[in-house]
C-alpha cells in the first residue's frame, strides 16, 4: 500500500481531543485538571472498566473488586481532589469544575463509579462549607487518601439526609433523624442520642463516619442540624441490607441504621448555648441548601458524559454492521459504510451527539460558575457578618437593594460612569452571579438527567438488538438504565422544577436572561450558523408566555402561573432548561473558535471541528426551539375554553343565510367558512367550532418568527451527518467492554 | 554515594497505539493521517526505560533522572499530563517534529548535543537509557548513535534487567533468540541500556507527583529549544502499515492437549 496525498479540508478530522475539549470547557490553562482529568480516565477506563466487564455490577453486595476501585481512586488522586493541597490534596481554591471533571470521566465508563467516588465528597460537603475549622481540618484529614510513606487507611463517609422509610410511620417531608440530649454535666459538653434511619444511603457498606440530617427531639435542643457520626460510637451503627438497585452497583446504597452517643461538638458548625438550650449555629436547611446547590452539577455532567461516550460505539456499529456478509466485500459502500449510508442512523445520532455537547457544556457552565461564585459568597458573607447580619432570611433582606443594583448595572450602558462602581460591588456581583447560579444548577441537574436519559434510549436503539446486551461497547445499557437513577437522586425531576419555579422568575435573573437574548441576537448578527438566532427567537417567545402566564387566569378565575400550577410552572422550567444548555454550547463553540488558534494541536483542522461542532449548536437550538413552541403554545391557549355549540361560543360562525348572502358579493367565499350555523340551528358534528386567536396576535407573531428562524437547522444537520459519516475514529474502544 | 547515577532517558512521543493509523504523504514528507490532532502517548518502549530509570534512583539516592524528548512542544505537553503523574523526573523537551520519519543520524545529534549540554551531568555516571525498539518507525539506530556520539562504548539493547552492583558495576540481562537471555557484567558507567519491556509494572498516575515535576515541566516547555532536523538526502518511496495476519478456524470441542500442540507445531513452522 502507498502513501496517499492528503487534502486540506474543513470537515472534522477526527473526535474532539483533549485540545479542543479543554478550550471547549476552559480548563487549557489548568494542568491540575487536565491531570486530574488523566488521571481519572486511566481509573475510569482501566480498573472500573475491568469490574463493569467482569460482571461485578451483577451482585449488590459490596465486594472485594469494588473496595479496589476506591483504592484505585485513592492512588489516582480522584479522593483527594476535594482537598486542599495542606489537607492531602493537589488542587487549590475552589473545587466544583474539577469533581466534574472526575464526574464526567468516571461516568464515561460507569456511573455508579462516579457516584461511589461522589459520595465521598458529599459526605465531607456539609462540613467543608458549614463546618467549624476544626472540623473540618480533622475529617478531611482522615478522609485524605495516605501521602508517600504513611501507612493508614483513609476514613470514608457516607451523607445520611432525609430519606424516609417507607410504610413505618415517616413523613416524606420530615427528617427521619431524632436527637435528645442524653448527659449533660455542669461545666461540660453536653451529649447527644441520635436516633437515625436512612435509606438509599450511598458509600454505607463501609462508611466510617457519617453526616447526618437530624431534628430536635428535646426542648433543650433548638431546630435541627447536621451531626457528623463515628463508627466507634457508643451505641448502634447498623450499615443496613444493601439496597437492591438495579443500576449504579459499583456504588454501594443501603438503608442504616444509627442510634449513637455523641458529644455536641460534632454538630456541623459547632453550636451556642442560649437560656440552657442548645442552638446549632447552622440548622439542617442551611447546610443542605449550600451542599446540593454544588452537588447536583457533576450529576449532571455524568449523564452528559454518557451521551458523548455513545457516540464513537456508535459510529463503529454502524460502519462495520455489514462487514462478515456475502455482498458486503470490502471497498464498497456497504462494507465500508455499513448503516451509515441512511440519513435516519446518521441524523439520530447527530441528535444524541447534540445533545450530549449541550448538556456537557450546560453542566460545566454551572461547575465554572460554581468556582466564581464560591469566593464571593464568601466575601458577601464576611461583609454581612461585619454588619451583624447572619442567617438565610436577614441576608435576603439586607441584599434587596444589591438587587435593585444589580439590575442597573444588567439595563446600563457601556459607557455610564457609575458603571466601574457597581461592577466593583461584591455583593452586585454576589446577587448576579448567586441569580443565575439558583438557575443554572437545577437546570442541569433537571435537564441533563431527564432529557439525557431519553437520549441515551436513542443512543441504545442505534445498536439494534446489540444495544441491549451485555456485549454491547460502552455499556450502552448500563448507561440508559443509570441515567435514570441520575435523574432521581439528589432530588429528583419535581424537586429540580420547583427551585425553577422560583428562581427563574427572579427580577435579577430575568433581566439577565434578557441580557441573555440580546448577547445571542448580536452572535447571530456577527457569526451566523450556531443556531443563535434561533435561540434568541425561543428566548423571546418564553419571555413573552411567562409574562402573559403571569397575569393569565382560566376560566375558573384561577391563576395560571402559581406554586401550585405545576402543569405551567413546571413546563415553562422544562422550557427554559432547553435554552440554558444551548446558550452553553453555543458559548463554547465561539469560544473554541477564538481561542482554539492559539493551540497548536486544536488549531490542527479547526475549521472543520468548529463548523461541525456549531452544526451542532445548530440542530440543538432547533430542537430547544420546537420544544420551546411547542410547550408555550400549550399554556397560551390550552388555558382556553373551547367554544362550544352556544349562542356565546358560536357568535363568530356564519350563518348559512349570510353567507348566501355574502356569495353574491363574493363568489367562493362559502369554501372558506369552517363553522356554518344552518337555519335550523343544525352545524357540523364536532364538539363546537373552531377556537379563535383574538388577544394573541403577538404570540403568533413571536411563533412565526421562530419558525422561520428554523431556516438553514435541518441543512445544518445534513452536514453535520456527512461529517459524523466521514469522521476518523480509533481502531477500537480504548476500555473492555 | 557511590552507585548515585544520572540517568537520561530518551523517549518520544508516538500516537495512541488504538488510534487509526492510515500512512499519508505530507509537504514534509510520509506521516499519519491526522497525526496532530491524534492522541499521543510516551512511545511504550521508552516509558519502559523511563520506569527502570525512576526505580533505580529510589534504590539509588542521590540519583538524577532526565527525560528528554523530541517533539512538538504542544503534544509533549498533553503528554505530559499524564505522564508526570507517574514517576519523579526533570524534563528537557525539545521541540521538533512528529513522528517516526526523520532522519536517525539528525535526531540523534540533537540529541546528544542536548545530552552533553545539560547542567549538572556528570558523564562518567551516566546511564543512557531509552526504548529498544519504537512504536512508530522506529530506525532501530537512534540510541545507539546518540551513544557513539557521546563516545559510549558499552551499549545493550533489549534489555529487561539491571542490577547494581555495590562496586559500581552492574549486570544486565538483553533479549535474545529463543525467548532466552543474555548475561553481562559491565564494570561500571557510563552505558547505553536500550530497554524492551523491563520488569516493571506501569506506575498508576498520582498527582502529587505530577503536581510536584510540573513545577520544572512547564518552564521547561516554554523555553524548549526548537529543533529543525536535516533529512540527509533521506527519501520513502512508500510507507505502508505491516498487514495483519489473522488465519482465524472455529473448532469446538478441541482438547487443551490438542491446542498445545496445534500451537507448538505452528510456532516451529514460524
Amino acid at each position: 500500500m502507498g502513501t496517499v496525498a492528503l487534502s486540506e479540508t474543513k470537515t472534522m478530522l477526527t473526535l474532539p481531543g483533549d485540545a479542543v475539549r479543554q478550550i471547549l470547557w476552559r480548563f487549557a490553562d489548568r494542568f491540575d485538571l487536565q491531570m486530574l482529568v488523566q488521571s481519572a480516565r486511566g481509573v475510569a477506563r482501566g480498573t472500573v472498566a475491568r469490574l463493569v466487564a467482569a460482571g461485578e455490577r451483577n451482585t449488590h453486595e459490596w465486594t472485594q473488586g469494588k473496595s479496589e476501585m476506591m483504592e484505585a481512586f485513592d492512588q489516582a488522586g480522584v479522593t483527594a481532589a476535594f482537598m486542599e493541597p495542606e489537607e492531602g490534596g493537589f488542587i487549590s481554591g475552589p473545587k466544583n469544575l474539577a469533581l466534574s471533571l472526575a464526574a464526567f470521566e468516571l461516568a464515561w465508563v460507569d456511573g455508579g463509579a462516579a457516584t461511589a467516588s461522589l459520595a465521598g465528597f458529599l459526605a465531607l460537603a456539609p462540613i467543608h462549607e458549614r463546618g467549624t475549622a476544626e472540623q473540618s481540618r480533622h475529617y478531611k484529614q482522615l478522609s485524605a487518601p495516605p501521602q508517600l510513606g504513611e501507612d493508614r487507611k483513609p476514613w470514608r463517609g457516607a451523607f445520611a439526609l432525609t430519606e424516609p422509610i417507607p410504610y413505618v410511620g415517616v413523613d416524606t417531608g420530615m427528617l427521619s433523624g431524632k436527637m435528645r440530649v442524653a448527659e449533660w454535666k455542669d461545666d461540660e459538653e453536653p451529649w447527644l442520642q441520635v436516633d437515625k434511619r436512612g435509606r438509599f444511603i450511598t458509600n454505607i457498606a463501609f462508611a466510617n463516619f457519617v453526616t447526618a440530617a437530624v431534628n430536635s427531639d428535646d426542648p433543650r435542643i433548638k431546630g435541627s442540624c447536621v451531626v457528623i457520626l463515628e463508627e466507634t460510637d457508643e451505641g448502634i451503627y447498623d450499615h443496613g441490607t444493601p439496597t437492591k438497585k438495579l443500576v449504579h452497583q459499583l456504588s454501594s446504597t443501603g438503608d442504616p441504621i444509627f442510634n449513637l452517643k455523641v458529644p455536641a461538638s460534632r454538630i456541623v458548625g459547632g453550636y451556642t448555648v442560649k437560656d440552657g438550650v442548645i442552638v446549632p449555629n447552622y440548622n439542617h436547611g442551611e447546610i443542605i441548601e449550600a451542599v446540593f446547590r454544588r452537588t447536583r452539577v457533576p450529576v449532571g455532567v455524568m449523564t452528559a458524559a454518557k451521551l458523548l461516550s455513545a457516540v464513537e460505539p456508535v459510529i463503529r456499529y454502524q460502519r462495520g454492521r455489514f462487514r462478515g456478509a456475502e455482498g458486503a466485500r470490502p471497498g464498497t459502500v456497504r462494507y465500508e459504510q455499513g448503516i451509515q449510508q441512511r440519513e435516519d442512523a446518521l441524523h439520530r445520532l447527530v441528535d444524541v451527539w447534540a445533545t450530549g455537547e449541550a448538556a456537557t457544556s450546560l453542566g460545566f457552565a454551572a461547575a465554572r460558575l460554581f468556582d466564581k461564585l464560591d469566593p464571593v459568597e464568601k466575601r458577601k458573607t464576611a461583609i454581612l457578618k461585619e454588619s451583624g447580619i447572619q442567617g438565610g432570611r436577614n441576608e435576603m433582606k439586607a441584599l434587596k437593594e444589591s438587587e435593585q443594583k444589580a439590575m442597573e448595572l444588567l439595563a446600563m450602558k457601556p459607557n455610564d460612569p457609575r458603571r466601574v462602581e457597581l461592577e466593583a460591588d461584591p455583593l452586585v456581583e454576589y446577587v448576579l452571579m448567586d441569580a443565575e447560579a439558583n438557575v443554572i444548577c437545577p437546570a442541569t441537574k433537571l435537564w441533563n438527567t431527564g432529557h439525557g436519559t431519553n437520549m441515551m434510549r436513542e443512543a441504545v436503539s442505534l445498536m439494534g438488538g446489540y444495544g441491549i446486551t451485555e456485549d454491547c461497547p460502552g455499556f450502552l445499557a448500563n448507561k440508559w438504565m443509570d441515567a435514570q437513577l441520575e435523574a432521581t437522586y439528589e432530588g429528583p425531576e419535581a424537586v429540580q422544577r420547583r427551585q425553577l419555579t422560583i428562581t427563574m422568575t427572579t427580577e435579577v435573573f430575568l433581566a439577565e436572561f434578557r441580557g441573555w437574548m440580546a448577547e445571542m441576537r448580536r452572535i447571530a448578527s456577527t457569526g451566523p450558523g450556531t443556531g443563535a438566532c434561533t435561540l434568541a427567537s425561543a428566548m423571546q417567545l418564553w419571555l413573552w408566555t411567562l409574562n402573559h402566564l403571569q397575569k393569565s387566569v382560566d376560566p375558573d378565575g384561577g391563576k395560571l402561573y402559581h406554586g401550585q400550577r405545576q402543569g405551567v410552572t413546571f413546563a415553562l422550567a422544562d422550557a427554559l432548561c432547553w435554552i440554558l444548555a444551548s446558550r452553553c454550547q453555543i458559548l463554547d463553540v465561539l469560544e473554541l473558535e477564538a481561542q482554539g488558534v492559539n493551540d497548536p494541536v486544536a488549531s490542527e483542522g479547526l475549521k472543520g471541528t468548529v463548523q461541525f461542532l456549531s452544526d451542532l449548536c445548530h440542530t440543538q437550538a432547533a430542537a430547544a426551539a420546537g420544544e420551546v413552541s411547542r410547550i408555550c403554545a400549550e399554556l397560551v391557549f390550552g388555558y382556553n375554553q373551547h367554544p362550544a355549540w352556544t349562542d356565546e361560543g358560536h357568535q363568530g360562525c356564519f350563518l348559512a343565510s349570510e353567507l348566501d348572502e355574502l356569495e353574491e358579493t363574493m363568489p367562493g367565499i362559502s369554501a372558506f367558512a369552517m363553522d356554518v350555523i344552518s337555519a335550523d340551528g343544525s352545524h357540523p358534528q364536532k364538539a363546537g367550532p373552531c377556537a379563535g386567536c383574538a388577544g394573541s396576535s403577538e404570540f403568533l407573531r413571536l411563533q412565526n418568527k421562530l419558525t422561520m428562524c428554523l431556516s438553514g437547522s435541518r441543512l445544518a444537520k445534513d452536514r453535520a451527518a456527512e461529517t459524523v459519516s466521514k469522521v476518523m475514529i480509533p481502531e477500537a474502544l480504548d476500555y473492555p467492554a | 554515594m557511590p552507585n548515585a547515577l544520572h540517568i537520561v532517558v530518551c523517549a518520544g512521543i508516538v500516537p495512541d497505539p488504538l488510534q487509526t493509523l492510515e500512512p499519508v504523504t505530507t509537504a514534509a514528507g510520509p506521516g499519519l493521517k491526522n497525526e496532530m490532532v491524534l492522541p499521543a502517548v510516551l512511545d511504550p518502549w521508552a516509558s519502559s526505560a523511563l520506569y527502570e530509570a525512576a526505580s533505580l534512583t529510589t534504590k539509588n539516592p542521590g540519583s538524577r533522572v532526565w527525560l528528554v524528548s523530541l517533539g512538538p512542544k504542544a503534544k509533549l505537553q498533553a503528554v505530559m499530563m499524564t505522564i508526570a503523574q507517574k514517576v519523579a523526573f526533570e524534563l528537557v523537551p525539545i521541540d521538533g517534529p512528529i513522528g517516526g520519519f526523520p532522519e536517525a543520524h539528525s535526531t540523534a545529534a540533537v540529541l546528544a548535543e542536548t545530552i552533553a549540554a545539560l547542567p549538572g551531568l556528570d558523564r562518567s555516571h551516566l546511564l543512557l537509557f531509552g526504548g529498544w525498539e519504537s512504536a512508530t518507525r522506529g530506525a532501530g539506530v537512534t540510541l545507539q548513535l546518540v551513544g557513539e556520539i557521546l563516545g559510549i562504548a558499552d551499549q545493550f539493547q533489549g534489555v529487561d534487567q539491571i542490577d547494581l552492583r555495590e562496586d559500581g558495576s552492574f549486570e544486565v540481562l538483553e533479549r535474545v533468540e529463543g525467548g532466552k537471555h543474555q548475561v553481562s557484567v559491565c564494570a561500571g558507567t557510563p552505558a547505553v541500556l536500550g530497554w524492551a519491556t523491563g520488569g516493571l509494572a506501569e506506575p498508576r498516575n498520582n498527582p502529587q507527583i505530577g503536581m510536584a515535576n510540573m513545577r520544572t515541566i512547564m518552564p521547561a516547555l516554554q523555553k524548549a529549544k526548537v529543533a529543525k532536523l536535516e533529512a540527509n538526502g533521506l527519501s520513502y518511496v512508500s510507507v505502508s502499515l505491516p498487514k495483519q495476519q489473522r488465519t482465524t478456524r472455529v473448532v469446538k470441542d478441541l482438547s487443551p492437549d490438542e491446542i498445545a500442540r496445534e500451537l507448538v507445531e505452528w510456532i516451529g513452522a514460524e
